[in-house]
């Protein structure tokens, strides 16, 4: 890996990461009688360990000219790699949670043990962790085949991924020690945010060089979604992140807004984070890897565009139907339901557009497991989206707001679209990265194809059962005006649901380990051994045809 | 308060609706023009041409 480096970026990290460790180490004695001080330590000790690698890998030889004709994956095969790591763990503590909620009893009498910690160490596990070195390491993928152009440096991909990295350990090790800004999706604290926003401009910033750099006079649509994912969430995490710090050496800041504002800059984040991070992104692997796999090209590109600027700017206003009923001025509540209904028709011309692709090669979906995510994960994407405008609708709102139905659409979300379309993506990248010819076993991604939507149909419908008799009952009265259950009649009715969750959930797990260890078979696998010495994409025998350079 | 609740009101319906119309008109213009055919045409085609490994001479 570093030996991957100029030595000028070898130089380059050694300093970046010397200045980290500085910080880490101002945040640890500073902030010692504070939570801050113990991610002083971890921040410390993430920068002596980078330290250490590059500086092992200091004296190697410098990298080959050649390099610059090959496409630079390392940072995609590590990011690979860490996702699928960080998958198993998220899912984890959302199983575990979901027993949690099951059996109550089974918890340890420790803080970092409760529901209300281990939760979001679970969002954010999941959403960010996954979800987010996917994105990361995907469209490092992605950018470099559909502009045709290598990376503009070795080093920035690095700092991009192990920066996000640190993040993501900041953000969940902090939760365990009650470290929150107690906003839902945006929980971790200033330092964190201000790390955060530092990687990301680095990350927009490499990926408009990339794009500088390319061949192809036009940007394939693709590299829109995952610009777009950047951009938006670059803006959302700078506004809603808005806080004032107790003390430079305190964890814990204070929003800068109040009240309603407060909400309402909440949810327009919490929402858009759906669209830009879990939506958006996923939409960019979708139109690279679904075509790419199914060897056709999209149905329509012209649908593709128009459901693009579709998605960019209808979602910013739907945030609100997240405040239905709430102190929000009524108007707003409208205009958010309004957008959210509007929001059916780009969502589901890309669905449509991924599933017309794939019309006329179903066989192709019969056969190739790898596919046939990609396929269910468009599926799941028509059918999240139309039951989220569905209960944007106030009145249907009333009914699902506060009750399982909402995690229900979650999870449609989360497992049938975003987790689906990840696996497939990463099953179609990692033969042609590693060198191999297909994945080490075509059975194990059969397996992994039929716990993952065994676990996610189990996990849904438990949820949306569960989700309406709640709500049925909280809005039951009996005729003397009173509420005919109790809050405890409820429990009592969710509870077998909430089993049959832990165990839909556990099968997705389950899938996601064998899916790990599919692919980390196939990286050790050397029955096919690699054509080329180095980790790089090496030359093909014949020079591909010449192309014109981007006017 | 500069701007209160009924200028904001006012402004989203009236200059929000005209932009958001627009942005829709120009959306769809660029998308169905008819000599960007060709290019979308080959954009569609291009992913699939190169394959995994061809390099970025
Ligand atoms: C093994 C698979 C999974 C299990 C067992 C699981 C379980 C859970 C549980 C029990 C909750 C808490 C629900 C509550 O508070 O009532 C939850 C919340 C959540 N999970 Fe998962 N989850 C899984 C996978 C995922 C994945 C892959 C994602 C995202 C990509 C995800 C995203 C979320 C989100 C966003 C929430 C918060 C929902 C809300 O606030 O309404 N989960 N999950
Ligand atoms: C047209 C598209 C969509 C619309 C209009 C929509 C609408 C909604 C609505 C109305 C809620 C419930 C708000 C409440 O009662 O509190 C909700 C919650 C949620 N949706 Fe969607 N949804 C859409 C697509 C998606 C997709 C594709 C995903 C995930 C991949 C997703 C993830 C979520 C999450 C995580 C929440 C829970 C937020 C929370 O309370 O923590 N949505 N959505």
């Amino acid at each position: 890996m570093v030996s991957e480096l100029t030595v000028a970026e070898r130089e380059r990290a050694m300093g970046i990461t010397g200045l980290l460790a500085l910080c880490g180490m101002i945040m640890a004695i500073g902030g010692s009688n504070d939570p801050l001080g113990v991610h002083g330590f971890i921040v410390l000790l993430f920068a002596v360990a980078m330290l250490f690698v590059v500086a092992s890998g200091y004296f190697a030889p410098e990298p080959p000219e050649s390099r610059l004709q090959s496409y630079y994956d390392s940072p995609t095969k590590a990011g690979i790699v860490i996702a699928m790591v960080w998958a198993v763990f998220g899912m984890f503590i959302g199983d575990w949670v979901a027993w949690l909620l099951a059996y109550p009893e089974l918890t340890f009498d420790a803080a970092w043990a409760s529901f209300g910690r281990l939760r979001p160490v679970h969002t954010t596990g999941v959403i960010f962790a996954f979800g987010g070195n996917a994105l990361i390491a995907t469209s490092f993928h992605v950018m470099q085949r559909t502009s045709r152009a290598r990376m503009p440096d070795q080093f920035s991909p690095w700092f991009v991924l192990m920066g996000y990295n640190l993040f993501c350990i900041l953000a969940i090790s902090g939760y365990f020690i009650g470290i929150t800004q107690s906003k839902e999706y945006a929980e971790p604290e200033w330092y964190a945010d201000v790390w955060l926003v530092i990687v990301w401009v680095t990350y927009f910033i490499l990926y408009i060089r990339t794009l500088m750099r390319r061949k192809e006079p036009h940007i394939y649509v693709a590299n829109w979604y995952y610009l777009a994912f950047i951009l938006v969430v670059a803006i959302l995490h700078i506004v809603n992140g808005l806080a004032v710090p107790v003390s430079f050496l305190s964890a814990k800041s204070y929003s800068l807004f109040s009240g309603v504002q407060d909400a309402m800059t909440q949810w327009w984040y919490g929402h858009n984070a759906v669209a830009f991070f879990l939506t958006a992104g996923f939409l960019g692997m979708l139109y690279y890897y679904l075509p790419k796999r199914a060897e056709r090209p999209i149905y329509s590109y012209r649908m593709s565009i128009v459901g693009f600027w579709g998605i960019t700017f209808f979602y910013m206003w739907a945030g609100s139907h997240h405040l239905h009923f709430t102190a929000l001025p009524q108007w707003v509540q409208t205009l958010g339901m309004t957008f959210s209904l509007t929001l059916l028709v780009p969502s589901w011309i890309a669905a449509a557009n991924a599933l017309l692709t794939l019309n006329g090669a179903w066989d192709k979906v019969r056969d190739d497991a790898t596919l046939r995510f990609m396929m269910i994960a468009a599926v799941f994407y028509g059918l999240s989206t139309f039951e989220g405008s569905f209960m944007a609708i106030r009145a249907v709102n009333s009914l699902s707001h506060y009750t399982d139905w909402t995690v229900g659409h979650v999870h449609a979300g989360a497992l049938g679209w975003v987790a689906m379309i990840i696996f497939g993506a990463f099953y179609a990248t990692v033969p042609s990265l590693w060198k191999r010819k297909r994945m080490y076993s075509p059975a194990l991604v059969e397996v992994h194809f039929w716990l993952a939507l065994a676990g996610t149909l189990v996990y849904v419908f438990a949820m949306w059962n569960s989700g309406i008799i709640q709500g049925l009952m909280w809005r039951t009265y009996t005729e003397s005006g009173t509420l005919a259950y109790s809050f405890t009649d409820t429990l009592v009715a969710m509870h077998p649901y909430y089993i049959a969750r832990a165990v839909g959930g556990l099968l997705f797990l389950l899938g996601a380990i064998v899916g790990c260890y599919n692919i980390w078979m196939t990286i050790r696998h050397d029955a096919e051994a690699p054509r080329a010495t180095g980790q790089e994409t090496p030359l093909p025998a014949a020079p591909a045809p010449s192309l014109q350079p981007a006017e | 308060m500069i701007f209160d609740h009924h200028t904001l009101v006012g402004f989203a319906k009236s200059v929000g609706l005209f932009y958001l119309i627009g942005l829709s008109l120009a959306a769809l213009a660029y998308a169905l023009w008819p000599s960007n055919r060709e290019r979308f045409d080959r954009a569609a085609k291009a992913i699939l041409e190169d394959s995994e490994d061809t390099p970025c001479l």
